[in-house]
């Protein structure tokens, strides 16, 4: 296979990257070792939409962040992606913390955030009735948001593919070599030749790194562990509520979902663990107890799922982005829990690198839209149709047409965890105990892990 | 809007019944709302024999016994494939079908939503989240439904009567379960139940035992437990969670109807009312979980007391009597006692203890004692009161405790 750019990493980031060039008139593959997209760090996050108002100043995170955020909101109708438009609260529960609110909020100006304000006791519990009394007070950040984290970064795979961009999954980078002006890479389905490859390999990149050269950093992953509450927990909490940072973590938080939940994490655990973290029954329930601490309504509310994500964390904080002009080689690594956010500017940031070193990019006169399903609880769902047909998952109501869809075209789900994240069928309150079975019907011989076998007759 | 005497939410054992029993006496105008493609409920996909026996005076597999429910609910009109989404105030039922979204409406609607075991997830069990960790409910349907074997070597987890389903459908699958853990002592199913899993179905059974971990990824590859014996880790492809059943109550939360978070079901009185004398609710939405029979007799339990209210036999109730569990009572449902009480009880007074112990069961009015026994109380056993509800119209609230409790 032969094209202009490689791109290794299905991730958000990847894909991204592989929209912007795709649609800047670049033929680009996006090779993913995983049965499907976001098989890595992108398929466990907490979905938010950030304003960067917390993010290093004069960082080039915060630079990726502001322009994925106005991106995000320029294109997100076009592509059908959701906004849930909770705002978020750094609320302050000790004098300590109340006593560092200025600073916050000098640090989101100073980022450009400039409708961050601060608010008293009393109007942050106007605000946030569900929230447990004793608060202090908190900065309102208006523009932090809720969205759909997975159906994002599927509708930039679609609109890259539409145009042009091929996605290969199950393809597992083994090595590459220079050779002349164009990299070969020797992949576990086949050869890939193409002159710039681009490592956003997220949780490996630093093994990724290593064809081109000894890697300046090493990928420390660093885990955090959700717990997800039941849908009927949603009015019981309005904005992000997020917790006064320390210099190690952002910290707990609790939000709403675009699928209608309310969802409290992440931890932040240093692992060695690369692949499928574990979560921890002792965490779960230090996460549940902590949740109900700050919002008490969640007391009377069961946990639907459980999971977690890993960042791919380095020895730094900023990102590590970077070109290797005369080895046609662009480095994407480092990015971590802002990855959601800011992949729509990180993306341009690399086009930018790409136009400078390697070639020009010619944007499409008249650029494919690809709108996905719309899988938020604010938005029209098709269940609410003049004539769904069959409601499948009954806890999330998915329809048949939902998941027949979502296992074709041209992106089919690859494995059972990209149907989930396509159509939300298996992740509500009853985890499959009603439509498990109806799934697999449906899965049955077209996923490779929906390994039930079929009954001798 | 179109309206009903009577619409029925849920077509299991319990729904089924209260449509028969509808029709029996004389309400012409009832629909059976059910979100899957069969109606039936949870004995669909129990195939092993068992059912019927109180209410036909036959033993029947699930299924029989789900087609014979149908069968005797055919005065009714049962609309399968059509989800409730949300009830609301004067009896406006929210409905989405295959023909798309409508609001019904009703003189009385019963909640017959049945009840689900607990997942994994919910159980908050530590390790990998691999493919092969199913309920027993998924693992029936994947079975007898779709055909399909979902493993070849499992490990059961709890040891209600459900795990003993697992066992019989895994066997029926080709499969093996290589042990089966109870987390407490003693095995929660009644009779030779332990001697029947090693003997019969050859499963390891492992009492006081903890999964630690879920091992694999993709798919399961083991389990580590922790038991009186130690650690270890037991190879398997799939886990089954099997009982603590939950009440589906989703339809209930957000409604304006109170929910008990003691037993996880809907407050109702003596007449399976709610909290709103428009609702009804019978079956193992009341609580988690009685068999196919006594969901069956509630369903039918409550058409009575529909009929009754509909015809003016049964007046609202004037005030109740609200029953609070204290100490090692979980819960006690029906949760109040209507007054005026005319018509014997629909219900039985139903309580459950969190562990087992022996002493004076009572129900105690302002530090007098209304009634009391000595028993010996097992946690998942259904232990009945039998109230004196026409004394206790003076009574706000009584608690009901176990006096002098000695733990077993």
């Amino acid at each position: 296979m032969q094209c202009d750019v490689a791109i290794i990493g299905g991730g958000v980031v990847g894909l991204a990257i592989l929209r912007r060039l795709s649609m800047g008139g670049v033929t680009a593959v996006l090779l993913e070792k995983g049965a499907d997209i976001l098989s890595g760090a992108s398929k466990g996050n907490s979905a938010l939409l950030h304003t960067g108002f917390d993010a290093p100043p004069g960082s080039l995170e915060l630079a990726c962040m502001r322009a994925g955020y106005a991106e995000y909101l320029e294109i997100r109708e076009r592509l059908n992606l959701p906004l849930v438009e909770t705002g978020g609260l750094v609320v302050a529960w000790t004098p300590a913390e109340a006593a560092r609110l200025p600073a916050i909020l000098a640090q989101a100006h100073g980022n450009g955030v400039v409708d961050a304000a601060l608010m008293d006791a009393p109007a942050l519990h106007a605000r946030e009735p569900g929230l447990a009394p004793g608060a202090l007070g908190a900065v309102l950040v208006p523009g932090e948001h809720v969205i759909d984290g997975w159906s994002a970064p599927l509708a930039y795979a679609h609109q890259a593919m539409a145009h042009g961009a091929a996605i290969l999954r199950g393809c597992t980078v083994e090595g590459g070599e220079r050779e002349g002006d164009a990299w070969v890479l020797a992949t576990s389905r086949g050869e890939v030749r193409a002159p710039v490859v681009i490592n956003a390999a997220g949780l490996y990149a630093d093994h990724v790194e290593r064809i081109a050269r000894t890697p300046p950093f090493t990928i420390r992953p660093r885990k955090g562990q959700f717990v997800v509450f039941d849908k009927t927990a949603w009015p019981l909490v309005n904005a992000i509520i997020l917790p006064v940072p320390t210099e190690r973590t952002k910290g707990v938080l609790v939000c709403r979902t675009a699928y209608g939940n309310v969802l409290a994490g992440p931890t932040a655990e240093d692992v060695d663990e690369r692949e499928s973290p574990t979560v921890d029954e002792a965490v779960l329930e230090w996460l549940v107890r902590k949740a109900r601490a700050l919002v008490p309504g969640l007391a009377g509310h069961g946990v639907n799922a459980v999971y977690a994500g890993l960042r791919p964390a380095t020895e730094s904080k900023d990102y590590r982005i970077e070109a290797l002009a005369d080895r046609g080689w662009i480095t994407v690594a480092g990015i971590r829990s802002t990855g959601l956010t800011g992949s729509l500017g990180i993306a341009s940031h690399v086009a930018g690198l790409y136009a400078r070193h390697f070639g020009a990019l010619r944007e499409a006169p008249v650029p494919v839209w690809t709108p996905v399903p719309n899988l938020c609880e604010t938005g029209q769902r098709p269940w609410q149709a003049a004539a769904p047909g069959e409601v499948v998952c009954h806890c999330e109501l998915v329809t048949r047409h939902e998941i027949e869809a979502a296992l074709s075209g041209p992106l089919p789900a690859g494995d059972l965890g990209g149907l989930k994240r396509r159509t939300r069928c298996l992740m509500g309150r009853c985890q499959g105990f009603y439509c498990g079975w109806r799934v697999m019907q449906l899965a049955a011989g077209r996923l490779p892990d929906a390994c039930a076998e079929p009954l001798a007759p | 809007m179109s309206a009903h005497e009577v619409i029925i939410v849920g077509g299991g054992p319990a729904g089924l019944a209260a449509a028969a029993e509808l029709h029996r006496l004389g309400i012409r105008d009832t629909v059976v709302l059910e979100r899957e493609q069969h109606a039936g409920g949870v004995p669909r996909h129990c195939r092993h024999r068992g059912f019927g026996w109180v209410e036909f005076r036959r033993i029947l597999t699930g299924p029989a016994y789900a087609q014979r429910l149908l069968e005797h609910a055919a005065g009714a009109v049962v609309r399968t494939g059509t989800t409730v989404t949300a009830i609301g105030s004067g009896g406006a039922v929210q409905v989405a079908g295959p023909g798309g979204r409508e609001t019904l409406r009703a003189a009385r609607v019963l909640l017959a939503t049945g009840a689900r075991e607990t997942p994994r997830a919910a159980r908050l069990v530590s390790g990998t989240r691999p493919w092969g960790v199913f309920t027993t409910g998924t693992l029936q349907q994947m079975v007898y439904l779709a055909g399909l074997r979902p493993c070849r070597r499992a490990v059961v987890v709890g040891s209600e009567l459900v795990a003993f389903s697992s066992l019989l459908t895994l066997r029926h699958a080709g499969a093996r379960a290589v042990a089966l853990l109870e987390e407490s002592g003693t095995v929660l199913a009644p009779g030779p139940a332990r001697l029947v899993a090693r003997a019969v179905f050859g499963t390891r059974v492992i009492t006081g035992a903890r999964v630690v971990a879920i091992q694999g990824a993709p798919r399961v590859t083991g389990v580590e437990i922790e038991h009186p014996g130690g650690r270890e880790t037991i190879a398997c492809d799939g886990v089954v969670f099997s009982g603590r059943f939950v009440p589906e109550t989703a339809l209930l939360r957000p409604s304006h109807l109170e929910v008990d978070p003691g037993c996880g079901g809907p407050v109702v009185d003596q007449y399976a009312r709610t909290t709103d004398p428009i609702y009804l609710a019978a079956g193992n939405l009341l609580r988690p979980v009685e068999a196919s029979w006594t969901a069956w007799a509630e369903g039918r339990a409550a058409a009575r007391v529909i009929a009754a209210s509909l015809r003016g036999t049964l007046p609202e109730a004037h005030h109740h009597t609200r029953l609070e569990p204290a100490g090692s009572v979980r819960y006690i449902s029906p949760q109040r006692i209507a007054h005026p009480a005319p018509l014997p009880a629909a219900l039985p007074f139903n309580l459950r203890v969190d562990h087992p112990l022996r002493g004076r069961l009572r129900v105690m009015a302002d530090s007098r004692e209304l009634w009391g026994e000595r028993r010996t109380l097992l946690p998942e056993r259904r232990v009945l009161l039998p109230l004196p509800a026409g004394r206790m119209a003076a009574v706000a609230e009584a608690m009901v405790e176990v006096a002098d409790p000695v733990a077993l």
